[in-house]
């Protein structure tokens, strides 16, 4: 028996050390792969980042929610308001269908997006009413219109129906933060270029604290009516976009140059 | 001894972009003369101002658009845009309403749209409604003619009354355009529809001095120097007759109709083609061979599309006069307007 018992011994010992090996190179590719897939992730959540803000802009680049966009960006105040509005309903509206996606009929899935989105349009429009009475009447029938608003359906529609809860709600974050940064531009144009001043009517969004908030940043004898009306917001909308693709012609010049030199250096030491 | 022979044609016109240009600005004169006789000084400031504007916007962006500067510069069109939008401004508007105006036409309406040929609006409206959609307050500073004012508008007085807002002898412009009664004067057109909106006749409102023994005084005989600028242009085939003549021909058409109905709350056919800036839009602005039709049809649908508009802005519409609105509306419908009245191509059917 003991003979018999010695070499499974060894035997056991063996295989625990092999198991012992094979575990810990488990863990390692593990660690390996977590480590990988992290790094995966971070870059999906970069290029979320990227999207949202510069290359897919939904104001710049899609183009979409442009009438509450040229409508609402008289003032920076107005603007921030709907700005954040549509960043609520958008990061709800994401996370909400992209937990259902799993159970929404194919055939039915749009009507199901608007109702969640009205929803949350709903609440929002609510929660204005109630905590800040003066934006609520000066945004007007484009808060209640947030619900057409292309871009958060479209987000629905195109990321958060295909992925989990996280990413969606990231995604949602990252576009809403674009649509509000171009709606502030713009409020910050327009209310320069018609006014001559800065975050007028600030206590209506943000509390009487907010009234000193106002900068007069030029003394302007008559208001230059053309940027305050829509045709305005158009031609403001017009050179950003503009200067978007601008930008990134410069960006793409540069990048060009630098492919130059790479093949340069190659055929030098091809030659030598 | 060699002799040059080249291929037909032999014979050509030398009608290029600066000559037309050129003549079209001297057609202007007569127009330009009247104003200057009736209503001083004022436009010719304006004018210039409008100019000098226009001559340095457009350097700029030629230069920012790596474009053939002195070529372009100086074919005309910039100083024709800036000419019809000095000549159309009030009298005594800020300087900076022709600056800005210009700017705006030059910049934004001419060049960024890629230049002479690809403006799909006139510059010139597009300036002068940007002007009046945004400075309504300063856009109807009109001023009566000189012979009805209290204050004698020399040169030097409008001069400063355009820089600093007063005559040198401290008078503003609100003083400069009352009556001696201390009523202040508006155009005629804008007195005929605030009369009517108040339930005056047509016959009671022109017994205000504004209209003088005609239709409008001054008004008149600036729109009747248009016209000859527009007769000897149209002598010159420079403009082609087909848009003037159906603007005007819609205009009467429309105004008999009104007349006919109801002659206490419309003027004449002769009030309408003689206030305001009929005669001007219907030879120097509709007639814009970049942003009218191109096909003989399609320019007589779009002079007769203005005269109606023109028509319903003065009779309906919110603004007494409606040549700047009408001519952008037809600006921006001639694309259609020329895709369905495409002429026959020679030796085709017609629809082929």
């Amino acid at each position: 028996m003991s003979n018999n018992i010695a070499p499974q011994d060894t035997d056991n010992l063996a295989a625990s050390n092999e198991a012992n090996t094979n575990t810990a190179l488990e863990s390692e590719q593990n660690a390996e792969r977590k480590a990988a897939a992290k790094a995966a992730l971070k870059a999906e959540y970069k290029e979320l980042a990227i999207q949202g803000l510069w290359k897919n802009n939904p104001g710049l680049v899609q183009l979409l929610g442009l009438c509450p966009l040229l409508a609402v960006t008289s003032t920076v105040t107005n603007a921030l308001g709907l700005g954040l509005a549509t960043l609520l309903v958008l990061i709800c509206s994401n996370i909400t269908v992209s937990a259902i996606r799993h159970w929404v009929p194919k055939d039915i899935r749009i009507p199901i997006f608007v109702l969640i989105i009205a929803a949350f349009v709903t609440c929002v429009q609510l929660l204005m009413n109630a905590f800040s009475y003066g934006i609520y009447q000066s945004l007007g029938i484009f808060l209640p219109l947030i619900v057409t608003n292309c871009a958060i359906i479209g987000r629905a529609e195109a990321y958060a129906s295909k992925n989990p809860v996280k990413k969606a709600a990231f995604d949602g974050l990252m576009m809403g933060l674009g649509f509000a940064l171009i709606l502030i531009l713009l409020g910050v144009i327009r209310e320069i270029l018609g006014q001559g001043t800065l975050f007028d009517g600030a206590e209506l969004l943000l509390g009487d604290w907010a009234t000193s908030l106002t900068i007069q940043v030029m003394q302007l004898d008559t208001q230059f009516l053309l940027a305050i009306l829509p045709p305005g917001a158009f031609i403001a909308m017009g050179f950003l976009i503009a200067l978007k693709n601008a930008i990134d012609n410069y960006i793409k010049g540069r990048h060009v140059e630098k492919n130059d030199k790479v093949i340069e250096r190659v055929r030098v030491n091809f030659d030598s | 001894m060699a002799f040059w022979i080249a291929s037909s044609p032999h014979n050509h016109n030398h009608t290029k972009t600066p000559n037309l240009m050129r003549l079209v600005i001297l057609a202007t004169l007569p127009g330009v003369l009247a104003q200057w006789y009736f209503f001083g000084w004022g436009n010719l400031i304006h004018i210039g101002l409008a100019m000098a504007t226009a001559l340095i916007c457009e350097f700029i962006v030629l230069s920012l658009r790596k474009k053939p500067i002195a070529h372009q510069l100086l074919d005309g069109s910039g100083l024709l845009t800036a000419l019809l939008l000095g000549i159309c401004l009030p009298a005594l508007a800020p300087w900076w309403i022709s600056v800005v105006g210009t700017a705006f036409a030059i910049i934004i309406v001419k060049q960024l749209y890629g230049g002479l040929g690809h403006n799909p609006f006139n510059p010139a409206m597009a300036g002068y409604v940007m002007l009046l959609v945004s400075f309504p307050i300063q856009m109807t500073l009109w001023q009566p003619p000189l012979s009805l004012l209290a204050i004698d508008l020399t040169f030097s007085n409008t001069l400063t009354t355009i820089f600093t807002g007063f005559t040198v002898e401290g008078y503003s412009v609100e003083q400069v355009r009352s009556s001696i009664d201390g009523i202040t004067m508006a155009t005629p057109l804008d007195t005929l529809k605030t009369n009517i909106s108040q339930g005056f006749t047509v016959i009671e409102s022109i017994k205000n001095p504004v209209f003088g023994d005609n239709f409008s005084l001054g008004w008149e005989w600036i729109n009747a120097g248009f016209l000859l600028g527009g007769l000897f242009l149209l002598a010159k085939k420079a403009i082609a007759w087909q848009t003037p003549i159906s603007f005007l021909l819609s205009i009467f058409v429309c105004s008999f109709i009104g007349y006919s109905f109801a002659p206490d709350a419309n003027p004449s056919t002769m009030f309408h083609w003689f206030t305001g800036a009929t005669m001007l839009g219907a030879f120097f602005i509709l007639t814009d061979p970049v942003t009218g039709a191109t096909s003989n049809k399609g320019r007589l649908v779009v002079g007769a599309l203005a005269g109606l508009l023109i028509y319903l802005i003065r009779t309906f519409g919110g603004y007494p006069d409606g040549v700047a609105f009408a001519i952008l509306l037809c600006n921006m419908s001639a694309p259609l307007i020329d895709q369905y009245t495409r002429p026959r191509t020679y030796g085709h059917e017609k629809g082929e």
